[in-house]
């Protein structure tokens, strides 16, 4: 077996995707580790599959809903792979069906179920940061000068990023214009009902510059899962297959150095990624239709669609318009369910199962061209993700 | 309680920063306890590094020493924080964190606040110096910023 052999195309496919009713923080009625059951029983039920059948779970950012204690409360006939992307934030939603992928090509698993649960009204938001006396290693070095929280955390990166390219505050508001105007056709959407203009954005408080209320995504309750299978299995179930075209995971020199002193610092950590994305899915940024990309912060994402070669940062003014990031025929489709600024903050994992609606066609914000969908997971941490997803005619 | 919120830049009551259980950044914390500024340099490749480890990531030396250095930078980025994340801050208003990029040091970068008008206009590139601030009770110091 040579190099070109190890790959994920087309070796997997997405074959079942559930989810939650979708909560605002502290609205769940169900704990956190019923939800997860609740989403992967949904997941199941999509594709047909008795979920005694699943043998293996993969996961991100420390999930609290353990794997051996998901297969004793499922009833699953054994456990063969226990994946946990190392990591915080949404830098390991992708990374987690890697990880299943990965499973299951390498003959570990045949059945894995990739999930999130969160419930940030149960075991505390991530906006908050009460209740901390003291503090070591890289947080030392920043909260006690009030860099607390995620926002403020990600706020100077951006700002350093707009400085370099000239990139002004209305690229990052038509992220989130984009967002809410997807939301508004999805019932399972949060702030469905909840419509944004401009005028309302402008208007919004600052959470820390460059970002308004509407630049910083929610806190909210919920789970989501899908089911992957080994390709040879891809068709057994009810709906049509969703192939893994490739996925990517990590960051660059030095990403890591805290804080604050990586030396590409006005980056999302996709400079390596991104390429590593391409060319295991021997496909290029014109032959993706449609992205999903992890929205912390609007400005994260003008980062990482810029490190994925859909426009120069110094174009980011031009092509970050509502027109171009639309359904059904923008240039770009972008967030097609609302995402975790305006669907659901699931860290993520919404966007995944977003990219496999697109392939199947059954969006509630359908793109014009969705035969190849992208996510991007978790712009500014380390390491972070992407998955390219793509229908049997793209093999 | 001491009542003298003026004399610190943010008010009491935010996370207070110890060295690690393992001890890597301790002589950091103690450094700004006497008013000094400690960077790890490696003594065979001469590489600046922070934060601390307990390898040098060019030549792999272990253990760096920790060397004085003028506290002085230029503003690489920066915020303004209106959003109060800890309940230390409900009411206070906005304040500016700064990252402050030391080119005599390498280059290597650090957060503090930027003193003075919370509401002043920040130019990345500015000169800025270093100013101690030390908290009486528990005792811990942190290094603060202003234009020069």
């Amino acid at each position: 077996m040579g190099p070109t052999d190890r790959t994920l195309r087309g070796r997997v496919a997405v074959v079942g995707i559930g989810e939650t009713a979708y909560y605002r923080h502290g609205a769940s009625p169900d704990a956190e580790f019923k939800l997860a059951l609740k989403a992967i029983l949904a997941a199941c039920n999509d594709a047909g599959l008795d979920p005694r059948d699943i043998d293996g779970f993969a996961s991100y950012s420390d999930d609290r809903s353990d794997a051996s204690r998901l297969a004793a409360a499922l009833g699953t006939r054994r456990l063969r792979a226990a994946t946990m992307q190392w990591g915080g934030g949404g830098g390991g939603c992708c990374a987690a069906v890697a990880n299943a992928a990965a499973s299951i090509v390498a003959g570990l698993a045949d059945c894995v179920v990739v999930f999130r649960s969160l419930a940030q009204g149960q075991y505390g938001r991530f906006g908050q940061t009460t209740g901390i006396d003291t503090i070591s290693g890289e947080k030392a070095y920043l909260m006690p000068y009030g860099v607390l929280a995620p926002p403020q955390r990600f706020a100077m990166r951006v700002r350093r990023f707009m400085y370099e390219h000239g990139v002004r505050q209305e690229a990052l508001r038509a992220i989130a214009l984009a967002s809410y105007h997807h939301a508004q056709a999805n019932l399972r959407a949060v702030m469905h009902g909840k419509p944004l203009d401009p005028a309302k954005y402008d208007a919004s408080r600052w959470i820390a510059e460059p970002f308004h209320l509407y630049d910083c995504c929610m806190e909210n309750d919920g789970a989501a899962a899908l089911v992957l299978v080994p390709e040879e299995r891809a068709n057994e179930f009810r709906h049509k297959p969703v192939y893994v075209l490739g996925a990517a995971v990590g960051s660059g020199y030095r990403t890591g150095a805290a804080p604050h002193n990586s030396p590409l610092y006005a980056s999302a950590s996709f400079e390596t990624v991104a390429s590593d994305l391409y060319r295991m899915a021997s496909l290029g940024p014109s032959d993706v239709g449609v992205v999903q990309s992890y929205e912390n912060f609007t400005g994260g994402v003008v980062m990482a669609l810029a490190e994925h070669g859909f426009f120069k940062p110094e174009e980011a003014n031009d092509f970050l318009t509502l027109e171009n990031l639309i359904a059904p025929s923008g240039r770009l489709p972008l967030n097609t369910s609302g995402g975790n600024l305006a669907e659901c903050y699931m860290h993520g994992f919404e966007l995944v199962l977003e990219a496999v609606r697109q392939v199947r066609g059954a969006s509630s914000n359908q793109a014009a061209r969705s035969d190849v969908a992208m996510v991007i997971g978790g712009p500014m941490v380390t390491p972070v993700s992407n998955l390219l997803l793509g229908s049997g005619g793209t093999l | 309680m001491s009542g003298k919120a003026s004399a610190t830049y943010l008010p009491n009551g935010l996370p207070i920063p110890v060295a690690e259980p393992d001890g890597l950044s301790a002589p950091y914390w103690a450094g700004l306890r006497q008013s000094r500024l400690l960077v790890q340099r490696c003594r065979y490749c001469q590489t600046w590094q922070f934060g601390p480890e307990w390898i040098c990531h060019r030549c792999h030396a272990f253990d760096p020493d920790w060397t004085e250095v003028e506290p002085r930078g230029r503003i690489y980025s920066w915020e303004r924080v209106w959003h109060p994340s800890h309940i230390a801050l409900t009411q206070h208003g906005p304040y500016i964190a700064v990252l402050v990029e030391l080119p005599h040091v390498g280059g290597v970068r650090m957060v503090g606040n930027l003193l003075g008008d919370p509401t002043q206009e920040v130019v990345i590139g500015a000169d800025v110096e270093g100013v101690f601030e030390h908290h009486p009770d528990p005792p811990y110091s942190l290094l603060q910023w202003r234009v020069v």
